[in-house]
């Protein structure tokens, strides 16, 4: 039942918005290739065209140059195979926390006993069996988030983007969150790109960071973050990577201001 | 402690939940049911004791001819023998049947436009311009020509509430499906939907509490202009029963049907509300 990660290549990707005679770059030269299962974050200064390129690989947004492959096919348009988390959680608030989770299962025709099976499952995972029947408008942002999350995994995906899922979320919810989407990871095994722009979020989840430059936003920096699975976000090491990527990244957001 | 007004709302409050408190703004906590129930019925006694005392004053002072203000008594007793011997039910079949089918063309002609109007920025452009020349013209000002169209049987009645219905939805319906969240569509996309589940499933849900808002302005309306509609060349209807009664000085008669219309509105509006309630609990469920 479980999807292996698909494997994303992105390749000479660059965005313009804007006329052809006035056009702003957003993104310049990306090029990055993932690993099935890899754990990607996006990290950058606000701006920088980090979400423009989760949305290219969406497929809500065409690049302007350059292409990106899922398991060699290049990116058309939004897919199954691609489940989106999006920062403010796009629910459907006609239905209820089970229906949302239904959704792409039952778009997709599958039978009712898996579709009951697939709910009962990642409803479970994100700890809100109790509340299956209610409606979006009585949850809490952090309930929210979590139907979002089982709504895609729920549709067996072998790639989840997100962008930004916990910027909206308190600190003390935003870490809750955190530990629960690396607990599901390691059941899931998806290959992630998160768009975030806490550099203690991003050392905590990835597998790999990617720092990117202020606008228009090129990769500048790769990150391999060598810690342990459950990570502890007092260690030393961490500490650490925390630090590194603190420095590369105040250059940017430095910039921005000079 | 000493302050009643505080003293007042805190002994309210017990009874209810933090959004409602929330909702209390400037007009304070709301009675209890019973007292709200007690105030309802009041008023509605009071009005009839009102137009009772006018008319009987107006037959008292022998202020002008009687006949002009008949009493409620007189309106409903007229009433109940125009529907004990049989009469009434065939006028009120006449208007319903008329409303009910030309709401109902103007509905669904409404809204499936209106969701491809909404949906497609093409369409827009071509419907909007017509309909934005046609939606101010008084509706009544073109029933003469609906009539010189479809003579003075039931196609013409029907096509004019149609005509007239179709405004409020098709406007509240492409508006609406211009509000759906794109985010949303998104959504649905990321998840496997196509084209037509996009509508079925997401955008109709999405735009319904609007859809609804205009249908309830169409209902309303159909009501409004049945009425005249059967003032021209009708032998049956509530609206035929009126000019009847003016015709032959049945006062009477034209409150009672006037009175009729009314409660049919009502229950109209009553079932729009319904299926509000039923389709929308979403907007509102309950804390439970």
């Amino acid at each position: 039942m479980i999807a292996p990660g698909g494997r994303i290549q992105i390749e000479n990707v660059e965005k313009s918005f804007g006329a052809n005679g006035h056009a702003m770059p957003a993104l310049m030269d990306a090029t990055l290739e993932i690993q099935g299962g890899e754990f990607i974050c996006l990290l950058g200064p606000s701006g920088c065209g980090k979400s423009t390129l989760l949305n290219i690989v969406a497929g809500f947004i065409p690049p302007t140059r350059g292409r990106v492959l899922v398991d060699g096919r290049p990116v058309t348009g939004p897919g199954r195979e691609r489940g989106v988390v999006f920062q403010e959680y796009a629910l459907f608030p006609w239905l209820t926390v089970a229906e949302n989770v239904e959704f792409g299962p039952r778009l997709a025709g599958r039978p009712p006993a898996e579709r009951r099976e697939l709910v009962a499952r990642y409803v479970g995972m994100v700890g809100l069996s109790e509340h299956r029947g209610k409606f979006p408008n009585q949850l809490s942002g952090g309930m929210r988030q979590r139907v979002a999350i089982a709504r895609a995994l729920a549709n067996t995906p072998s790639i989840v983007l997100m962008d930004e899922p916990f910027g909206a979320l308190d600190a003390q919810t935003r870490e809750v969150m955190q530990d629960e989407l690396a607990r599901i990871q390691r059941l899931e095994l998806k290959t992630i790109i998160f768009v975030t722009h806490s550099i203690r979020e991003a050392v905590y989840l990835g597998d790999r960071v990617v720092v990117m430059t202020r606008s228009p936003g090129r990769f500048k920096e790769v990150f391999s973050i060598k810690l342990p699975q459950a990570r502890d976000r007092f260690a030393p090491e961490f500490t650490h990577y925390e630090s590194e990527i603190t420095r590369v990244l105040k250059d940017e957001v430095g910039a921005a201001h000079a | 402690m000493s302050n009643p007004t505080i003293g007042d709302r805190g002994r309210a409050s017990a009874l209810s939940t933090i959004s409602d408190l929330m909702q209390w703004g400037l007009r304070g906590a709301p009675p209890p049911a019973r007292r709200a129930l007690g105030l309802r019925m009041g008023a509605v006694l009071a009005f009839v004791a009102l137009w009772s005392g006018a008319a009987g004053a107006v037959s008292l002072l022998k202020l002008f001819n009687p006949i002009f203000l008949a009493g409620p008594w007189l309106v409903f007793g007229t009433l109940l023998q125009v529907a004990r011997d049989g009469q009434l039910w065939g006028h009120i079949a006449a208007t319903l049947e008329r409303v009910v089918l030309g709401f109902s063309l103007g509905a669904l002609l409404a809204i499936g436009l209106g969701l491809l109007a909404g949906a497609s920025r093409v369409l827009d452009r071509v419907v909007e311009p017509v309909v934005e020349l046609l939606r101010p013209i008084p509706p009544l000002a073109v029933l003469p020509l609906f009539i010189v169209w479809g003579g003075i049987g039931e196609a013409s009645k029907i096509a004019f509430i149609t005509y007239v219905t179709f405004f409020p939805t098709f406007l509240a319906t492409v508006h609406a499906v211009r509000g759906v969240e794109p985010v949303l569509v998104r959504a649905a996309e990321s998840l496997g939907a196509r084209r037509g589940q996009l509508f079925v499933r997401v955008v109709l849900p999405a735009a319904l509490p609007e859809i609804l808002t205009g249908i309830r302005v169409s209902v309303a309306l159909a009501f409004f202009v049945i009425v005249i509609a059967e003032f021209v060349g009708a032998e049956r209807g509530l609206g035929y029963l009126i000019n009847d009664g003016r015709n032959f000085f049945l006062v009477p008669q034209m409150l009672g049907a006037a009175v009729v219309l009314g409660l049919l509105g009502s229950a109209a509006s009553f079932l729009v509300s319904l299926v509000e309630r039923r389709w929308l609990r979403w907007e509102r469920p309950s804390t439970s």
